[in-house]
């Protein structure tokens, strides 16, 4: 990057800082927008045609692990669920879940990682890792044009405790998400439209990594975008966002894998 | 894994111009980047993809460090006759894969 | 990825985000390390001769189709056609892609021929900045045409971690 454009993305987050009311309500479901809708043409056709999407690579192999038997239990997914296009349909589009045995929310990935551990004797796999990016990629698709719907009732505290992570100031630039994302979405910044910052394609195919990616590799991205102290993967503050921004996103269609620039 | 997505129309009619469609899995390092600690990331790339349509080439690249991640790859054939596709991609640490469609012209 | 170093190929993101940082927090600027990569003009233009032989190219006949809003320079969508009915007398031999400021002018190079039915070929490539991209075309009576656009890279807000 050139000096040049870096001051000039720079200016842009000090404008959009200095520009800032205070805290404000969770943004109204009329006008919700995917990402998608302010994408050129060009990436809308990549994330349109599965034949272009390089995200269906992942799913390709998401479907050979979802019949692999695997760990010393020597069970595939297929064998306990079946079909996928019929147990997972949906699935995905009300995860973060609650999670009764652990009394807590459980993400998809760590759902994932609940069934290799207790039902296939197998490891946990590693966030970003190529397997787990594979299945939770096959499983998301299994929700593909479903509304997001997750449990509210069951994770009040959850969907509290990210709202407040998301409209709290952090960084060194002192952004709160909201200022971006609840206020100024539409907005240019450094020729970027500011979307409104929706889990619904998730995991995703971002041209920026030039590789699938999860909602909390997003997140880690925006953190340090604003030069705030990150969280590690499946942190409770990462599982928290992630909740609130799907419950942000209610009633909206899941687009996995998507394409996003 | 080298995981291929390829589409190629199962059926066309004689001297029908297809499209063949391709992607396949691969990072496409450049070697022009380097690690945390300053060292280079050697280049790591596809460089060549061959497609032969009933053992004859019909289509073949030559690839660079400009070509994103995950090749991404179309061209188009005549439909001539009926018969086996394949496509064939190689390159740097010994890294080859092949995918094969069957394609009925009548 | 194998580093925290930016998936960008060509630019180094790491130094212009510390630059930022440094800037935010009221620092003194250190850029660290320059990555002198890009080619000229000049490694361009060997690169073509090195494709045609020292032939005359001609401008026309070749149309190189991008995008108008590319959204990201790591993954940019082209596609080129030639004029040209693709018969065994009067085809297009081959298909060159290359550019101006990428650490290396060549992206890729395509051989075909009347099988092809249609002179096209799309793919994706990475382009480091704003620069021109040229696509040539090698023709059966050993001619080549060239087409070529000037394409604007603008870059992504939220990037990868710092170390
Ligand atoms: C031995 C059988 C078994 C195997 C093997 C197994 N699971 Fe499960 N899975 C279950 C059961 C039982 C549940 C019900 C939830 C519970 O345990 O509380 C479940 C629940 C799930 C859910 C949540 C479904 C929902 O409606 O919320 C997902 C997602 C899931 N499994 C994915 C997988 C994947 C992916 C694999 C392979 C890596 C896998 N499972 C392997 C038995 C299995
Ligand atoms: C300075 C403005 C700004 C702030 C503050 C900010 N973001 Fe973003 N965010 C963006 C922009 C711009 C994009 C679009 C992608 C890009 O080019 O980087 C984005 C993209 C996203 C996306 C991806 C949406 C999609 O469709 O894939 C999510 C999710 C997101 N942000 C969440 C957050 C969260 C959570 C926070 C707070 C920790 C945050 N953002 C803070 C500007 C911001």
């Amino acid at each position: 990057m050139s000096p040049m454009r870096c001051a000039a993305l720079l200016a842009g987050l000090l404008i959009v800082a200095s520009a800032i009311a205070g805290a404000s309500e969770d943004l109204p479901r009329e006008k919700q927008r995917s990402s998608y809708d302010d994408m050129a043409p060009a990436t809308r056709a990549m994330q349109d045609a599965d034949t272009d999407n390089p995200g269906m690579l992942w799913v390709l192999d998401g479907e050979a692990l979802w019949r692999a038997k695997t760990g010393s239990a020597a069970r595939a997914c297929a064998d306990c669920h079946g079909d996928a296009k019929q147990s997972m349909a949906g699935v995905a589009a009300r995860y973060p879940a609650f999670d009764a045995k652990r009394g807590g929310p459980v993400t998809l990935e760590g759902r994932i990682n609940a069934c290799r551990v207790e039902n296939q004797n197998a490891q946990t796999l590693a966030y970003e890792s190529r397997e787990l990016l594979a299945l939770s990629a096959y499983l998301a698709l299994q929700s593909r044009g479903k509304p997001i719907a997750i449990d509210e009732k069951k994770l009040g505290e959850t969907i509290a405790a990210g709202r407040d992570i998301f409209r709290q100031r952090q960084g060194q630039l002192n952004l709160s998400c909201a200022q971006c994302h609840d206020q100024h979405y539409g907005g240019k910044l450094a020729g970027n439209t500011i979307p409104q910052g929706h889990p619904n394609g998730y995991p995703l195919y971002r041209l920026e990594w030039q590789t699938l990616g999860s909602l909390q590799r997003r997140l880690r991205n925006c953190l340090t975008g604003i030069r705030a102290e990150n969280h590690a993967y499946g942190s409770r503050e990462l599982i928290a966002l992630e909740t609130y921004l799907m419950w942000r996103a209610r009633g909206m269609s899941m687009e996995s894998p998507a394409v996003r620039p | 894994m080298a995981r291929a997505l390829v589409n190629i129309p199962p059926k066309a009619k004689r001297g029908e111009v297809i499209t063949i469609r391709t992607l396949m899995s691969h990072q496409m390092e450049t070697g022009f980047r380097y690690s945390t600690t300053g060292a280079p990331i050697p280049r790591d790339i596809i460089t060549t993809f061959i497609a032969t349509y009933n053992g004859e080439e019909i289509f073949r690249a030559e690839l660079f460090p400009a070509i994103a991640a995950n090749p991404f790859i179309t061209f188009t054939t005549v439909a001539t006759e009926s018969g086996t596709i394949e496509l064939t991609w190689r390159g740097d640490n010994g890294f080859a894969a092949s995918e094969q469609a069957t394609i009925t012209v009548e | 990825m194998p580093s925290t170093c930016k998936p960008s190929n060509l630019t180094s993101r790491r130094d212009a985000l510390r630059l930022m940082g440094a800037a935010t927090a009221g620092y003194a600027l250190t850029i660290v390390r320059v990555t002198p990569l890009a080619a000229t003009p000049a490694d361009m233009r060997t690169a073509i001769e090195k494709i045609t032989g020292g032939a005359k190219v001609s401008a026309g006949r070749v149309h190189l189709e991008i995008p108008p809003l590319v959204e990201n320079g790591n993954t940019v969508p082209c596609a080129v056609t030639v004029d040209s009915p693709m018969t065994a007398a009067d085809h297009v031999r081959a298909i060159h892609i290359v550019t101006e400021k990428n650490p290396q002018p060549n992206v890729i190079s395509c051989r075909l021929g009347p099988r092809a039915g249609r002179a096209t070929v799309s793919t994706r490539m990475r382009l480091s900045d704003t620069q021109t991209v040229v696509a040539i075309a090698e023709m059966s009576n050993g001619s080549f045409w060239s087409g070529s656009v000037n394409i604007i890279i603008t870059l992504g807000a939220c990037l990868e971690d710092l170390i």
